[in-house]
């Protein structure tokens, strides 16, 4: 037999129908789905007579355009997010598909919600309407983000019309430094690539940094994969892997279990496997980053100056002057004392128990600075619940922190969360593109420690001088 | 889905790369449940003020490509989110093709879907293109599906590859969904199969 990646055995595991061109049926395990990308593709079905093909492997939950405030138990005050919310209500119900109501403990951003609950297992191919779906990567499973007509395409026949991508492989080598995280590893892959080096592939992370991730890691890497516009990332599953999953509400018991575990463990790229680029990143080359321009490639360490668009070629020279007036930076600027307004710690980048863990450790029993706006969303309720009982609510809301209610909130501020014009935020998110956080707003991406650190000073800070 | 076959009409010009989903139609006007009314809004925030009033210098603010049903844009067209609401925007103003050195995946897929065709060329093919699309509304480019080329005002022309079943689908207007369930037999007798081989999924 030839030499497979994983993402060859994935593939190959879920080829329902090959046409002679290579377009291909491919079937899908698990479909994601959550109120602002699902309304008209069930409206489709409606009026073409269709139904949900599989409705035991749809997953429901609203996260995009919820409140986080605790007042949402009341109902949601806005008209239009509230018809999208009511929407997804009833097309759950009316086609039986796996719910979880914006009030239920459960509820949560979709990509964190899945594998919390065991819908996301090694091996399985996962979609959802939303590009961010790539964090499911992290398990083994082939996982991306789909538009509407696919969403409805996937809804009525389970499947999804696809053709292989090529093979990309990305190895970080070695140990990550003191103060170093997935989520600069993420960043700085991108930084590396270009937002649009990895267009046409899906790209498996492997090497001894990656491997040393936890779980909730390996979840931030893949997640900006999409960062880097590959179709999907992918990370081997192993022990890390196995024992996160087990134990999960839906994952396999029993001899279920060890008959998924005995094929999970097959699900890894074979050592003489052909890739169609590689990239190679010492692990200790990789520094705590910040973005500073609006596009995640725009990613420097802390220790970095603001750059001069004379500095780069084509059309990134206008992209980058685009870039810098909007940001309201000059070049030669040191990184490390752009001053901030705003903190928002959360998303399906960063919204997870142990990135509040990390942010928390920083914060214990300091302050933000006077007149900075703070706020921690947790990615679920069962992520808000338990950073309450550890006690890390409290760590935050001592510091100066607004606790809220699980959703997407300031990431994409399609809620109330929103920064105004030339608002400037520390952000655990995965965009920093013109207006993604408000108009005019401001977004300088980076990890959970260093928006604590940032929070505290008042300004991008070196999470290294506070460790 | 309309087919789309030749199309004759003005360009405009956007030279701007890693224009993303964003840009295109930024999220307070996700909260709709339809699919039709979004052309008001494309480009929002790079098209009206705060207060609403257009902004001159934006290129569809222009006289001469307030009509346009060709956009000529930078690299990486598209990227960012999945949200098809960028697409739907794009056409409910009016614009069927997209011309551009690269597209990020999930919007070029979105495109098909919708009746829009989206042209990958190299940098100096569009870099010419993107000239000819700076002379306004008098110079009108000519997109043949059938053939893969565009032809610019001056008459050049440049041939650009697509997939053959997506090119299919968009010359006839084709739903996907109805072609699938097609093949149901495939896909139940996969179904069947994993049942039997990993009962746990």
């Amino acid at each position: 037999m030839s030499p497979k990646t994983l993402y060859d055995k994935i593939w190959d595991a879920h080829v329902a129908h090959e046409a002679e061109d290579g377009t291909c049926l491919l079937y899908i395990d698990r479909h994601l789905v959550h109120e602002v990308t699902s309304p008209q593709a069930f409206e489709g079905l409606r009026m073409t007579g269709r139904t949900v093909r599989a409705p035991e492997r749809t997953i429901a939950v609203p996260d995009h355009n919820v409140p986080t405030t605790e007042d949402r138990v009341n109902g949601i005050t806005n008209v239009e997010s509230r018809i999208q919310v009511e929407a997804l209500d009833q097309n759950a119900r009316e086609f039986g598909i796996h719910y979880y109501p914006v009030n239920d403990v459960r509820q949560g951003i979709v990509h964190i919600v899945g594998p919390e609950q065991g819908w996301t297992l090694p091996g399985m191919t996962v979609v959802c309407g939303d590009s961010h779906t790539a964090t499911h990567g992290a398990f083994g499973a082939l996982a991306h983000g789909i538009g509407t007509s696919e969403v409805e395409h996937v809804l009525a026949t389970q499947t999804l019309i696809q053709k292989k991508s090529k093979n990309m492989k990305v190895e970080i080598t070695g140990k990550l430094s003191p103060g170093v995280t997935a989520k600069d590893i993420t960043l700085s892959v991108i930084a590396r690539t270009g937002t649009a080096g990895g267009t046409g592939y899906v790209i498996e992370y492997c090497g001894e940094a990656i491997r040393d991730l936890s779980m909730e890691g390996r979840m931030t890497v893949c997640n900006m994969a999409i960062e880097g516009g590959a179709r999907a990332g992918l990370i081997a599953p192993d022990e890390t892997t196995f024992a996160y999953c087990q134990g999960r509400p839906h994952a396999p018991k029993g001899a279920a279990w060890e008959a998924a575990v005995d094929w999970w463990k097959t699900l890894h790229s074979d050592d003489d496997a052909q890739w169609d680029k590689v990239l190679t990143i010492k692990g200790e080359d990789i520094a705590p980053v910040v973005t500073w321009g609006t596009s995640p490639e725009d990613t420097l360490p802390i220790t970095a100056t603001v750059p001069s668009p004379s500095d780069f070629e084509g059309g990134k020279v206008d992209a980058v002057k685009r870039s810098l007036a909007y940001m309201g930076l000059t070049p030669g600027q040191k990184l490390s004392e752009v001053e901030i307004d705003t903190v928002f710690i959360g998303s399906c980048t960063n919204g997870r128990i142990e990135d509040l863990r990390a942010a928390a450790e920083i914060l214990k029993g300091k302050k933000i600075k006077d007149g900075l706006r703070a706020m921690v969303v947790p990615g679920s309720g069962l992520v808000r619940a338990q950073a309450e009982e550890e006690g890390l609510a409290d760590i935050f809301k001592e510091a100066g922190f607004e606790w809220r209610m699980a959703g997407c909130s300031m990431c994409l501020a399609m809620n109330p969360d929103q920064l105004s014009e030339e608002e400037r935020c520390a952000s655990t998110s995965n965009r920093n593109f013109e207006g993604r956080q408000g108009r005019g707003g401001r977004t300088h991406l980076l990890s959970p420690a260093m928006a604590a650190a940032a929070a505290i000073t008042g300004h991008l800070t070196d999470i290294r001088e506070m460790m | 889905m309309e087919k789309f076959t030749k199309l004759t009409g003005i360009a405009a010009p956007l030279p701007l790369i890693n224009i993303d989903t964003d840009m295109i139609i930024p999220k307070q006007f996700l909260k709709t449940i339809k699919r039709s009314g979004l052309g008001a809004n494309l480009f929002d925030e790079m098209r009206f003020t705060l207060d609403g009033a257009e902004i001159e210098s934006f290129v569809l603010n222009q006289p001469a490509y307030r009509e346009a049903q060709i956009l000529v844009a930078g690299d990486n067209f598209g990227c960012g989110s999945s949200r098809e609401h960028a697409p739907w925007a794009l056409l409910d103003f009016g614009i069927r093709c997209v011309i551009a050195p690269s597209f990020a995946d999930i919007f070029y897929n979105n495109c098909f879907k919708n009746g829009i065709l989206p042209i990958a060329l190299p940098q100096e093919a569009v870099d010419v293109l993107m000239k000819d699309a700076e002379k306004g509304a008098n110079a009108r480019m000519d997109i043949d599906l059938e053939a893969q080329t565009v032809t610019s005002s001056d008459g050049d022309v440049f041939t650009f590859e697509l997939d053959a079943f997506k090119k299919h689908c968009l010359l006839n207007g084709l739903d996907d969904i109805g072609q699938s369930l097609g093949k149901v037999a495939s896909i139940d007798s996969y179904e069947a199969q994993i049942a039997q081989s990993h009962p746990w999924v």
